[in-house]
């Protein structure tokens, strides 16, 4: 099973991710479960939403406690107390920030201007669907045609194709970055 | 077809396919994205024949309900926690007029202090009314049964509460099969009213009645719950035949043959706690697991052959009486009269309150271990409860 | 040689039926094809204006809807003395739920109908003034807001008398109630605000508002029978005395309505989308305290000395009901 804990505020879609990481699994056959933090939060409040993927049906339903990804949405939220909390020593981190250096206490980090290729796309800063395409990248677990279908799933006709530019944008810078990486150690 | 939804939607979907004539609905988190889901159905066409309509309280709803139900429509409305209380009046009304409504209930903690979050107070505090009420694990079972429900409402004149636990299975996106509109006209017919409202045919509905005849009305009302018990079982099974797969039924078991200590619990905390069984099995624990799926009517003998074998219970309770313990605890503890297991309550995920798979397993290690005082509070914070002025010198009048 | 009108009093007034009435002029109780859907047997008080109210109402509306009539009722007298398990007085299709939400079970109704496509089925809900304008107002603020399809009657007698009289929002100023009691310096209930459910009924807009009265008998039925063919959400506010609860004598049911219309305490008037469309005029006005004398609920203002104060407040009540609606007119 592969747990992935996003972190967010309020309004910025940290919801939708997780929902529609989880479609994208379905897409590809497999079992996947995604829920928030529930909580009255208005914009601007931290939030988490919790994705579970594998090859068999899920029954945990505990929060994700041990997460082997988290998606970070917004880097003014780095500072927080138990952010990294239970993040295996080589876990993926995702980091939506213009600075592809920006620290990270643990895990294997990678940061990519998601807000700003969002807002070139998609035209409002919600940075989910391009850190989506990232993660894709980054980790992996998921086709980026299948992460396609379930955004315009989700996001119907236009808004849908920009999301999902975005989305490639995204998973195309991901993929120089780590190209850069892997070259430079 | 299998799709990937969110639990509320997939209520949504189920309902609707049950072909439904009159919903009435009042928001209250965490049901909304079902009556959202329904209202936006009926407006666009999708669900026909149905009248939709936003009524101005939860009393209101269910009242609108009974009044639909009574002329002979198939009713349906959703609500949770606060809401439910202030229908209660109504509630009781339904069961007590025999209308086959059908209602989910997206259990939520009742206030004060006011909290939104998943806990059983709100089905438990209405759990004499008269209704059936059955639980489900996960948001599959959660819509299958609906479709359930409302043939079993209708055969025994009875409303019906299908249970889900709010957020976590409400807000939750998971795999559901939702079946097709052929396949549930297949298996659940018209509504055919045992009586209705008709110019027609006049009769009289909702009578006073004295001291001279109120005993044998609730003796029947009682009766009535055995003859849930008996067809539950059955409708389960039908639903199997027609549908591929399980769901409903009085009580489900996990890995119970040859266990020592049987776990019981209602709705979705039974995924995590079959987590657990299988990691102390695979530790050599001989430990297994009961989903209590019909909580109205209370399956005592089903129970009894279930648990009879078990050195220890453990029930694990999003409810709580207060100055008692678990209330579902009492009512097991009855069931197992003269037989051997010992009961231990564990109250958790009060308020939604997070259960974790480490705090279960520490829990159930005790019991295994022979010392799991007979009430938990799981996860307790002793630190936030020792700063209570009213607690002298640390010591806890409660366990 | 002049012309002198000849009022023929037995023809032109409040009778009910007789031979010299035609047979449309007759009400519909003195048709011997009247649906009789309130039967006799009931428990109700000897002289009880509610049962004659309701009587009326429902076959007035059962030939109107040509008995295509299914009726919702509240909690309260006419329920309880109507459906005295294993009896029922009702000869229709009656449904009783709770106190608070005969509206919300009557809309349920419609929209059942409506599913049904029964559109010549009426529904017609009714209610006391404690099931209507207290615990029932919410879920009738709602109907009238859905403009549902649905005629509300309330049968006003002032008070929650099925269980013993206690005051509800309708009781007037300075009646005795059991929790309005005749002691200390304000004996009986205050000078509150008043509560005029017709008046909120009409702040909705809805297709049709109406007060009648059992002292009017052809007037209750008239208005009955325009209401329960007409669609959307409609309110008809009935004043019914009730001797037990008022201290009249039941014979006098009919006098003390037709004194509280004739001093101006309850106005008659119909109201369509909001605006008076039509008021019945008062044919000789009384002061108010010849009404109040009947009633025992309002002896203390009398005995043992006169309270001219507050006869003036409620005479003022009156009059102010008078310039509103120009009854006088």
């Amino acid at each position: 099973m592969f747990q992935i804990r996003i972190h967010g505020r309020g309004g910025q879609g940290a919801v939708s991710a997780a929902e529609i990481l989880s479609v994208a699994a379905f897409i590809e056959g497999k079992y996947a479960q995604a829920f928030p933090s529930f909580g009255s939060e208005r914009n601007g409040a931290p939030v988490m939403s919790f994705c579970r993927v594998d090859d068999k049906p899920i029954r945990l339903r505990e929060p994700v406690m041990q997460p082997d990804a988290l998606i970070i949405q917004d880097p003014t939220l780095l500072h927080l107390p138990g952010l990294f909390e239970g993040l295996a020593p080589e876990g993926l981190v995702l980091i939506n920030s213009t600075n592809p250096q920006i620290e990270c206490p643990v895990g294997n980090r990678l940061a990519v201007p998601a807000t700003e290729l969002a807002m070139k796309y998609v035209r409002r800063p919600l940075p989910n669907a391009a850190l989506l395409g990232a993660f894709a990248a980054q980790s992996g677990l998921l086709h980026l045609e299948s992460l396609f279908s379930a955004i315009r799933a989700k996001f119907p006709g236009e808004v849908g194709e920009a999301n999902a530019a975005a989305a490639q944008a995204a998973w195309d810078c991901a993929q120089e970055l780590m190209g850069a990486y892997a070259s430079a150690n | 077809m299998l799709q990937q939804i969110e639990g509320s939607r997939a209520v949504a979907e189920s309902v609707a396919l049950c072909r439904p004539e009159v919903i009435c609905a009042y928001p209250i988190t965490p049901q909304t994205h079902i009556v959202e889901g329904l209202g936006e159905m009926v407006k666009a066409g999708r669900l026909k024949g149905c009248e939709f309509i936003n009524v101005e309280s939860e009393f209101a709803a269910l009242s609108v309900a009974i009044g639909s139900s009574a002329a002979g429509a198939r009713s349906y409305t959703a609500t949770a926690s606060q809401g439910l209380l202030y229908m209660t009046e109504a509630v009781y009304n339904a069961s007590g007029l025999g209308l086959p409504i059908v209602m989910t209930i997206g259990n939520r903690a009742i206030g004060a202090p006011i909290n939104i979050w998943n806990d059983h107070s709100d089905s438990m505090s209405v759990r004499d009314s008269g209704w059936l009420q059955l639980h489900a694990e996960t948001n599959q079972e959660a819509a299958d049964l609906h479709i359930q429900a409302f043939r079993l409402a209708e055969e025994l004149s009875l409303p019906v509460m299908v249970c889900m636990d709010g957020f976590i299975l409400t807000h939750a996106y998971e795999r559901v099969d939702v079946p097709t509109q052929e396949q549930v006209d297949a298996w659940l017919p018209p509504f055919q009213p045992r009586q209705m409202l008709d110019p027609s045919a006049p009769l009289s509905i909702g009578s006073m009645v004295g001291p001279e005849t109120f005993m044998e009305v609730r003796y029947l009302a009682h009766q009535k719950q055995f003859q849930a018990l008996a067809r539950i079982p059955e409708i389960s099974r039908d639903f199997a035949r027609a549908f591929g797969r399980e769901s409903g039924g009085l009580a489900r078991g996990y890995r119970t043959e040859g266990a020592e200590i049987l776990v019981v619990a209602l709705g979705s905390v039974n995924g995590t706690i079959q987590e657990v069984i299988d990691e102390m099995q695979e530790a050599g624990v001989p430990i297994g697991s009961v989903s209590l799926c019909s909580y109205r009517p209370f399956p005592v003998d089903h129970l009894r052959t279930m648990l009879a074998h078990a050195r220890h219970v453990v029930v694990v309770e999003k409810c709580l009486a207060p100055g008692q313990g678990g209330i579902m605890s009492m009512e097991i503890q009855t069931a197992l009269t003269g037989l051997a297991p010992n009961v231990a309550t564990i109250i958790a995920g009060l308020g939604g309150r997070t259960i974790t798979r480490k705090a279960l397993r520490a829990a159930f290690e005790r019991a295994h271990n022979g010392i799991l005082p007979p009430l938990t509070f799981l996860d307790l914070n002793e630190k936030a409860i020792a700063r209570e002025p009213e607690i002298t010198s640390g010591e806890l009048l409660c366990r | 040689m002049p012309l002198t009108q000849i009022k023929f009093y037995q023809t032109g007034t409040f009778t009910v039926g007789n031979r010299l009435l035609g047979a449309d002029a007759a009400a519909e109780q003195a048709s011997p094809d009247r649906a009789n859907s309130l039967n006799c047997g009931h428990r109700a008080c000897q002289g009880c204006g509610e049962a004659l109210g309701a009587r009326y109402v429902i076959d007035a509306a059962m030939r109107a809807s040509k008995g295509r009539l299914i009726v919702a009722n509240a909690t309260g007298c006419l329920e309880v003395f109507s459906t005295p398990y294993p009896e029922s007085s009702w000869q229709i299709a009656w449904l009783h739920s709770l106190f608070g939400n005969a509206p919300a079970i009557a809309t349920g109704i419609a929209a059942a109908m409506k599913v049904k496509k029964h559109d010549d089925i009426r529904i017609l809900a009714q209610g006391g003034d404690g099931g209507t304008t207290d615990i029932g107002f919410a879920c009738l603020s709602g109907m009238f807001e859905r403009n549902d399809d649905v005629l509300y009657v309330c049968y006003d007698n002032e008070a929650y008398m099925n269980t013993g009289v206690q005051r509800s929002s309708s009781t007037p100023a300075a009646a005795r109630t059991a929790t309005t009691p005749v002691v200390g310096p304000q004996p009986g209930n205050v000078f509150g605000q008043g509560k005029n459910v017709p008046l909120i009924a009409m702040a909705h807009f809805i297709p049709y508002v109406a007060t009648a009265s059992v002292a009017n008998l052809h007037d209750l039925e008239d208005k009955i029978e325009r209401a329960i063919l007409m669609r959307g959400a409609r309110y008809v506010h009935v004043h019914v005395p009730c001797p037990l609860g008022w201290g009249t004598a039941s014979g006098d049911t009919i006098r003390v309505a037709r004194l509280a219309v004739e001093s101006a305490m309850f106005p008659l008037f119909e109201a369509e989308h909001g605006e008076v469309t039509g008021h019945t005029a008062i044919r000789r006005q009384v002061p108010v305290e010849e009404y109040l004398r009947l009633q025992k609920r309002f002896a203390h203002l009398f005995k043992p000395k006169p309270d001219a104060d507050r006869i003036a407040r409620l005479q003022a009540i009156a009059d102010r009901n008078i310039a509103r609606f120009g009854l006088l007119n």
